[in-house]
């Protein structure tokens, strides 16, 4: 498979910081399309705080600064004149805590949709069947769609958001460690799901397990305290660093 | 070592005792009024108490139909007045405000929730009910003293909405970070993720706040007493004068001493109020009680 | 674009219910220190009302000052008195049980009893000993007016005691008892000072509760067993009669209970603050 890809997300000189406390340090980097990028690297190094600059939910964040430029679509995401709404209709995120809306299955599915204005009912069937059949969960959950989305177990809460996200036709996926709350059964559903949306969908995925950026990644990125310290495609990557803090990352001195 | 040990024990006991005490306070005043009401409800039928509208008390008729009517038009008008505009301001601060400038507003509205009932009372006197008789009323083509339902509505309204304000934004605070990242991340907007999400998820709170608000907005005396014309007439508009039942109790307190029939009205006046006021604490409570340890939060006021 | 337009329209209707609200309320102040302070004079404060104040000859309400200082005073020594320990069992003790869970609920109850019931038990609890219109017949309502809130706001504080505070006393051999007193006790004193003057400023800002319990006088108090005048009431009467000079004072009278209250609450804020410097976080 060629890596030389085209950027779907070209990430220049992006520096984070958090009431003047520098965060993430002048990150350049460009993401490829249609493939899954693992960003790897020690907790609290600002991996988290990376995606959550790609979809502007940095900006829900008291204190927060961002300078640099993110380009998608040929514009910097970062202006203050974009639409963050329709930015996050084309970029999707999945948090690490399962978060299921206070409503029923259904309507988390429907709620993206609705919010941007579809609220035509057979319009809205349709989406629901085939996000929970891309999240897997369409066969368990079919006829029990306007239960509460709560009383899922949390791996099926998780899908429910991978559902939910992918109901707005995402081009890309944020994935801020989606498997680190669920049981090993659940996460091996939400990584099989993830190798196969990558057809489709460029999935950027923030993992803290060096054996799920492993199986799931074409492309890697090591952040350290906030610094940008090697990237590359995962083969390389992962069997022969260039860096001597990522092969000592790899090898498992820090963690 | 024996000696730290009894200090203690003895100690623990009285400290239950009075704890006991305190607890045993409520109910006994709920039984205190009720005894003393019983002489009254021997006299007159309960349904004549409730519904009759005459009431004179020299020759024992004690309908008090007029004062219910009166506390329900106050505290309805005034909670009507009230909410929307608390609950707005309370999504303001808890979700589209600046740090600072929440910092600042509400230490103010805390500080001044607690404006005491008669300087409030003074306040209606001195520019809420001229306001209603010289400027308000004239533009609906009323004649009015001003001392009317609006004036108390108004004035009460004030006073119960840093309730309101205080409880509903505190729940919705609480609501995990998470969620409103969730809604957002899909694109919807602020308003959005507060009208789909956080005000379900907050909604029990929110429903406790309101019942706290009535509660206090029925049992509030003085500001009322001062303002709304003290008439025992069912009002028929809201620029008509009211009695509500607070503000008859304090007025005729004088009575108590002389006529027991009287008294004993009174007293099951002030039981009234008391159930209903218990009630509302009772469904508040539970409500919020309950979201609390849906969501596994630490109690805060 | 519909939902833009829906956004923009209620953040502006909610900044107009804030204004509302805090204009509302700061208007309150700004209403009675305007009416009053022209009749604000120094013998308000340092003259009773005896002989003819009500009529529009001279005086002051030091009589009512003076009987609030007592009424509030003595209910809040006395709400201290049962709070402390009952905030203490409750938090020390008897933290998850079923007879914290019925004190605190009846503890809710009674945060809702309208001031004027207070008042009117009292007056039973006068009746039955066969005391009349009293200083003691106005604390004993006060107190139980100050109780609700007292024990809350300290039961609040006590709650937020760390529990690894209270482990590393236990841990040297102190009883429960001991650390209560010792260590729990100075880790919360700044918010039980604040839980005091709280109820302390409740109890000098109500009239109902002491409307038939304290009755009214026109002089200092002297005793426990006579009427005592109050501030609330002072501004309530004076409001009443017929003298627009005396009505002027009421004005006065109102302004001056308002910032006796406001600076209480705003003091104890900033006394929490400042003595809080032990407070381990």
């Amino acid at each position: 498979m060629a890596l030389i890809q085209e950027p779907e997300i070209q990430i220049e000189h992006l520096t984070v910081s958090y009431d003047n406390r520098e965060v993430l340090s002048d990150i350049t980097v460009n993401l490829p399309r249609n493939r899954v990028t693992a960003i790897v690297g020690p907790s609290g190094c600002g991996k988290t705080t990376l995606l959550k600059t790609l979809n502007r939910l940095i900006d829900v964040t008291d204190g927060a600064s961002v300078s640099g430029r993110v380009l998608f679509d040929g514009k910097n995401i970062l202006e203050k004149n974009v639409d963050v709404n329709d930015l996050r209709k084309r970029i999707g995120f999945i948090g690490q805590t399962p978060t299921p809306l206070p409503m029923s299955i259904y309507e988390n599915i429907a709620y993206g949709p609705r919010v941007h204005g579809t609220n035509d009912k057979a319009t809205l069937n349709t989406i629901v069947e085939r996000c929970l059949r891309t999240a897997g969960l369409w066969d368990e959950l079919s006829t029990r769609l306007l239960e509460p989305a709560s009383k899922l177990s949390v791996g099926q809460q998780q899908r429910l958001c991978l559902g939910r996200a992918l109901a707005v036709e995402p081009r890309v996926l944020l994935c801020d460690e989606p498997t680190s709350a669920l049981d090993p059964i659940s996460s091996k559903h939400i990584e099989d799901q993830l190798s196969v949306l990558k057809k489709d969908y460029t999935v950027v995925l923030v993992t803290h397990t060096l054996r799920q950026a492993k199986r799931l990644a074409d492309y890697a990125l090591f952040v350290y305290f906030g610094n940008l310290i090697e990237h590359g495609p995962a083969d390389e990557f992962f069997n022969r660093p260039a860096d001597p803090r990522t092969r000592a990352y790899l090898e498992g001195v820090f963690s | 070592m024996a000696g730290r040990k009894t200090n203690e024990l003895i100690v623990r006991k009285i400290m239950f005792a009075v704890a006991l005490l305190t607890a045993l306070l409520a109910p006994l005043i709920a039984l205190g009024l009720a005894q003393r009401s019983e002489l009254i409800l021997g006299t007159v039928s309960l349904r004549n108490l409730i519904f009759s509208g005459s009431w004179n008390p020299d020759e024992g008729e004690f309908g008090f139909a007029p004062f219910i009517a009166g506390t329900l038009w106050v505290s309805g008008l005034a909670m009507l007045l009230a909410i929307p505009p608390s609950l707005l301001m309370a999504i303001y601060l808890a979700e589209y405000a600046q740090k600072r400038m929440r910092n600042i507003i509400k230490p103010l509205v805390d500080v001044l929730a607690g404006t005491p009932s008669v300087v409030c009372g003074l306040w209606g006197v001195l520019l809420i009910v001229p306001f209603i008789r010289d400027y308000l009323a004239p533009l609906m083509g009323v004649s009015t003293t001003g001392y009317s339902v609006l004036a108390g509505g108004l004035v009460l309204s004030i006073m119960v909405c840093p309730i309101i304000v205080s409880i509903t934004e505190e729940v919705i605070r609480a609501v995990p970070m998470e969620i409103r990242e969730a809604s957002l991340a899909v694109g919807a907007t602020q308003w959005q993720t507060v009208k789909h999400v956080l005000v379900r998820r907050a909604f029990g709170g929110i429903i406790a706040a309101v019942i706290l608000g009535f509660g206090r907005a029925f049992g509030e005396t003085m500001a009322v007493l001062m303002v709304v014309g003290n008439v025992p007439t069912l009002p028929r508009s809201i620029f008509d004068p009211a009695y509500p039942i607070p503000a008859l109790i304090a007025n005729d307190y004088g009575e108590m001493l002389s006529i027991p029939s009287y008294e004993s009205a009174l007293m099951f006046a002030s039981l009234l109020l008391i159930i209903v006021v218990f009630a509302f604490s009772f469904a508040a409570a539970f409500l919020l009680r309950g979201f609390r340890k849906r969501y596994g939060l630490e109690q805060a006021n | 674009m519909n939902r833009l337009i829906e956004e923009r329209a209620f953040k502006f209707l909610m900044q107009i219910s804030t204004l509302l609200i805090v204009g509302g309320l700061l208007s309150i102040v700004v209403v009675v220190l305007v009416k009053g302070a022209p009749s604000l004079t120094v013998q308000m404060l340092t003259e009773t009302s005896n002989g003819g104040y009500y009529l529009g000859k001279g005086g002051g309400i030091l009589n009512a000052i003076v009987g609030s200082l007592d009424l509030a005073g003595g209910a809040t020594v006395l709400a201290i008195a049962l709070s402390i320990p009952t905030a203490m069992y409750l938090n020390e003790y008897a933290s998850r049980s079923r007879f914290a869970e019925f004190v605190r609920n009846s503890l809710d109850l009674l945060w809702s009893v309208p001031s004027i019931i207070y008042g009117v038990f009292a007056f039973i609890l006068m009746v039955y000993v066969g005391l009349g219109t009293s200083l003691l017949g106005g604390i004993v309502a006060l107190t139980m007016l100050e109780l609700p809130i007292m024990i809350r706001a300290m039961d609040e504080v006590l709650r937020t005691v760390p529990q690894r505070l209270k482990e590393a006393s236990y841990a040297l051999g102190a009883t429960k008892l001991e650390t209560a007193t010792r260590t729990v006790i100075s880790q919360a004193l700044p918010g039980l000072i604040t839980a005091v003057l709280l109820a302390l400023g409740r109890a000098m800002g109500d009239a109902a509760s002491v409307l038939f319990t304290a009755g009214y006088t026109d002089n200092l108090p002297i005793s426990l067993f006579q009427p005592v005048a109050s501030l609330p009431l002072a501004v309530f009467f004076q409001l009443q009669t017929p003298f627009p000079v005396v009505q002027q004072r009421a004005y006065a009278s109102g302004f001056i209970l308002l910032v006796i209250i406001l600076s209480l609450s705003v003091g104890s804020r900033l006394a929490a603050k400042r003595y809080g410097r032990y407070t381990v976080r």
